[in-house]
């Protein structure tokens, strides 16, 4: 099979040849556009936040009556606000271990600062950023984090102070990705670094493997696995609580930590929103890129149906046009596999055209998106699967009417119509 | 001749139904995408006060120190400190203004066995109900006199006016806020403007039911009210009194009827500015002066991901059309007989050309039918969403007609090529051929 004949006879069909490319070309644009959007979504929600996220929930809370001021007295009595309630969620049948907490992977409400080497260096001369978390002495072992050097806390580690108070902490535990950024050359465990641009050193005594940052915006993702966390219990007339419970009693303990708080005090908020399961907030901080990767991903599947069937309808109808031809063909010694590969090199002649026009649409496309949105330059290896999509879509969308022609029998040549 | 055209394209719409099928439900597609997400970007992007966003206008100054100042790069701030909201507020430069801040209001019910609870609420002036236009139902709002007094007075929405009170004039009555007795002075009709454009910070429950409690601002401090946003500009250790702290947190909003007033006013917060510079207290010349929907812009009320959706949605439509004009035209060659028999018996090119036009838009009515009825359903998907607009996402008669608008401008620009090779067909060589 020579290619001369299948162009010349294409060139009575231009309008069809050309409408089929150009349904290739922008198929090919949006779907490869498309994969890359649902690969970077799946990404980014696939990524482990550091902690054992089974048998985990939280609880946020305020008190009512709780005095709100910043001086000692307050102080004292929200710090015994707290651990009164600790106490209680400790004493909780199921229960492992409970922390305070100011935050959580995933929640979207986070403490933000900046790590230095030197003293009194400003938010912008800073030499990293860091998220902060604060917990007890219980904090890495509720949330299950890796300690890959240095100590944990202890008991007499954890002091308390005023949620609005800015001093910093004496020592601190961070994570590896932070320590390595500050201390390129290793051991960071009993180095100083100055947090906020505070004269105060604080010291490392500990690295974890891994924590992510609870923002997973994009203003976050230059210090997302920057973490910093200080044995401090933070008082105010707010608090969250991190628990872990045993196996398989996850929703008994859920449903019973509203009775056992408002037992210890009932003048608190506690509302509907108050109990969540890390799973509800891992689910809740992704859904917007879920709903958005499996919209993509439903626009491609409608998007390949429909034009593989144009390719279907457009040859259909070039088969029955040349009917009569094919069969001259046939009576002139074409095997049936002749005319199958014919309208088969002839469909890969048209939609080689299409993709590659399309190729240069979907990086085009690519760059309006990075104009427009924050994404990035989309690697070539999309533009390649999209090519292998749509001309093996091309394949076997031509495949049934090149079979119906490759049945068109020699004898239809010598009758009239 | 039209009736006669319609009959023909029904027949020849019947003879091929499968064909007719696959365009109809392409086309269909198409436009319910397309639809579900227009109506989507035209509630996100809607204007929240019809009536009144006209004279809507949002000064913001820049507090920031020079260090790090490019001039003609900086934007200003979107919040205002405590001072430079007071003095534009007392200045009473414009015909109305309030300086206002969100609030989590803690409501301690009457009722011994009901829990408090979280109420959204606003720490405001007294212009703000005025300003804004807000409908009262029983009562009204403060005066300024309240304001400098710090009243115990609260003016509450319709809703929290059900679930306190169950709903009547509730004037004079008691609510507790933080531990605190305030007096009802108002209850408002439904108000609750889409998105919430007046909350200091756009991206945080923008839209829903609206505010349940508003209260004057040094009411709401006294009782220590944390300010729903705070950003500071320089290093702060106190951060209760945030009168004094060099801190933003306050959004002021003023209403001026004419572009002169606009420009008037400009100047005057440009001389407050210059005047504070000199003074030493503030570093930075820019000011800025956005009309509501300008700052709605500005604040990129419309998600990124809501942007990307439409942009999807009218490719797809793209290449659906062109999936129909490829199946018109390839229907459209395959009656080349039937053409030339028309055009032999004395139809004109015209007659042709229309009565392929005319088979195109019966498609596209049937195709805007079929997306109607999927943008419903994609609606309907929107709405199970969790985001805090799903709820309100609907077709309304704009959107009705959109619909058909698209379907038929889509459908007669596939109908434009098939038609065209139709009626410039040969009749003889067609008629020879059989």
């Amino acid at each position: 099979m020579t290619l001369p004949p299948i162009i010349a006879a294409l060139r009575k069909h231009k309008a069809g040849a050309v409408l089929i490319a150009l349904q290739i070309a922008l198929t090919l644009a949006i779907v490869c556009n498309a994969i890359f959007i649902i690969y970077s979504r799946v990404d980014a929600v696939r990524r482990p936040t550091g902690m054992d996220e089974s048998n985990l929930f939280m609880v946020e809370q305020q008190w009512v009556g709780a005095p709100s001021g910043d001086d000692a007295a307050s102080l004292q009595k929200q710090d015994a606000m707290l651990r009164e309630d600790l106490a209680a969620l400790r004493a909780m049948p199921g229960v492992v271990s409970v922390t305070p907490s100011n935050s959580m992977p995933l929640l979207n409400s986070s403490w933000n600062g900046s790590a230095a080497l030197k003293p009194g260096v400003d938010l912008r001369g800073g030499n990293a950023r860091t998220t902060y978390y604060f917990g007890d002495d219980q904090f890495l072992s509720t949330l299950g984090l890796h300690l890959i050097a240095g100590r944990n806390f202890t008991a007499a580690d954890v002091v308390n102070k005023g949620f609005r108070d800015n001093s910093q902490p004496d020592i601190i535990i961070v994570t590896k990705a932070l320590a390595d950024k500050l201390f390129p050359q290793g051991n960071a465990v009993g180095k100083v670094i100055y947090l906020n641009g505070d004269t105060k050193p604080s010291t490392i005594v500990g690295e974890v493997e891994r924590l992510q940052a609870p923002s997973v915006d994009s203003w976050a993702a230059g210090f997302v696995w920057n973490a910093t966390i200080a044995p401090i219990r933070l008082n105010g007339n707010f608090a969250r609580y991190v628990i872990r419970t045993k196996p398989g009693q996850l929703d008994t303990v859920m449903r019973g930590v509203r009775d056992v708080l408002y037992k210890v005090d009932p003048m608190r908020v506690l509302d509907d929103d108050s109990v969540k399961s890390f799973a509800d907030i891992r689910a809740n901080a992704y859904r917007a890129d879920v709903g958005m990767a499996m919209l993509m991903a439903v626009v491609c599947l409608i998007l390949l149906a429909i034009t593989a069937a144009g390719i279907v309808g457009l040859t259909s109808f070039w088969v029955g046009q040349r009917h009569r031809q094919i069969g001259v063909r046939r009576a002139l010694g074409a095997r049936k596999i002749d005319i199958l590969h014919y309208f088969q090199l002839e469909n890969l002649l048209i939609a080689g055209a299409g993709a590659l026009v399309g190729i240069v649409l979907a990086i085009g496309l690519n760059k309006v998106l990075m104009l427009n949105f924050e994404m990035s330059r989309m690697p070539l290896v999309y533009v390649l699967g999209g090519l292998a999509i749509v001309m093996a879509l091309g394949q076997l969308a031509v495949f049934v009417p090149a079979r119906r022609a490759s049945n068109v029998p020699p004898v239809v040549a010598t009758r009239s119509v | 001749m039209f009736g006669y055209y319609i009959e023909l394209a029904v027949r020849s719409l019947r003879r091929n139904q499968v064909l007719t099928a696959l365009m109809i439900v392409t086309l269909a597609l198409g436009i319910g995408a397309s639809i579900t997400t227009l109506a989507v970007l035209k509630l996100l992007s809607g204007d929240p006060l019809p009536e009144k966003s006209g004279h809507l206008f949002y000064p913001q100054i820049d507090p920031n120190p020079l260090e790090g100042y490019v001039a003609g790069q900086a934007k200003p701030d979107p919040m205002m400190s405590y001072p430079d909201a007071m003095y534009l507020v007392h200045a009473r430069r414009a015909r109305r203004q309030a300086a206002m801040a969100t609030m989590q209001a803690k409501i301690v019910p009457d009722r011994a066995n009901d829990h408090p609870y979280f109420a959204d609420g606003m720490m405001t002036t007294s212009d703000f109900f005025g300003l804004f236009d807000v409908p009262f139902q029983y009562g009204s709002g403060w005066s300024a006199p309240d304001d400098e007094s710090a009243a115990p007075v609260a003016v509450i929405s319709d809703f929290l006016n059900d679930k306190l009170f169950g709903g009547g004039n509730s004037v004079g009555k008691t609510i507790h806020v933080w531990g605190h007795d305030l007096r009802v002075i108002g209850v408002l009709k439904h108000w609750a403007p889409q998105p919430r454009f007046y909350a200091e910070v756009i991206g945080n429950r923008d839209y829903g039911d609206g505010d349940a409690v508003f209260m004057p601002l040094k009411t709401a401090r006294a009782m220590d009210a944390g300010a729903g946003n705070l950003q500071c500009y320089a290093q702060v250790s106190d951060l209760i009194h945030i009168e004094t702290a060099p801190c933003e947190w306050l959004g002021v909003w003023v209403e001026l009827d004419s572009s002169a007033e606009v420009a008037s006013y400009k100047a005057f917060l440009d001389g407050y500015v210059k005047e504070q510079i000199a003074l030493g207290r503030l570093h930075r010349p820019d000011t800025s002066l956005l009309s509501l929907m300008g700052w709605l812009i500005d604040q990129q009320v419309v998600p990124s991901d809501a942007r990307l959706q439409t942009y999807l949605a009218f490719g797809f439509l793209l290449i659906c059309v062109v999936n129909t004009v490829g199946l018109l035209l390839a229907k459209c060659l395959r009656r080349g007989r039937e053409i030339s028999v028309r055009r032999a018996l004395g139809a004109t090119r015209r007659a042709i050309f229309a009565q392929f036009m005319v088979e195109a838009g019966i498609i596209g009515i049937a195709g805007g039918v079929l997306g109607l009825v999927l943008a419903e359903l994609g609606l309907l998907a929107v709405r199970h969403q969790p985001a805090d607009y799903a709820s309100l996402a609907h077709l309304d008669g704009q959107m009705f007609l959109a619909t058909f608008a698209v379907a038929l401008a889509a459908s007669l620009i596939a109908g434009l090529l098939p038609a065209w090779r139709a009626c410039v067909m040969a009749p003889a060589p067609q008629l020879k051929a059989a």
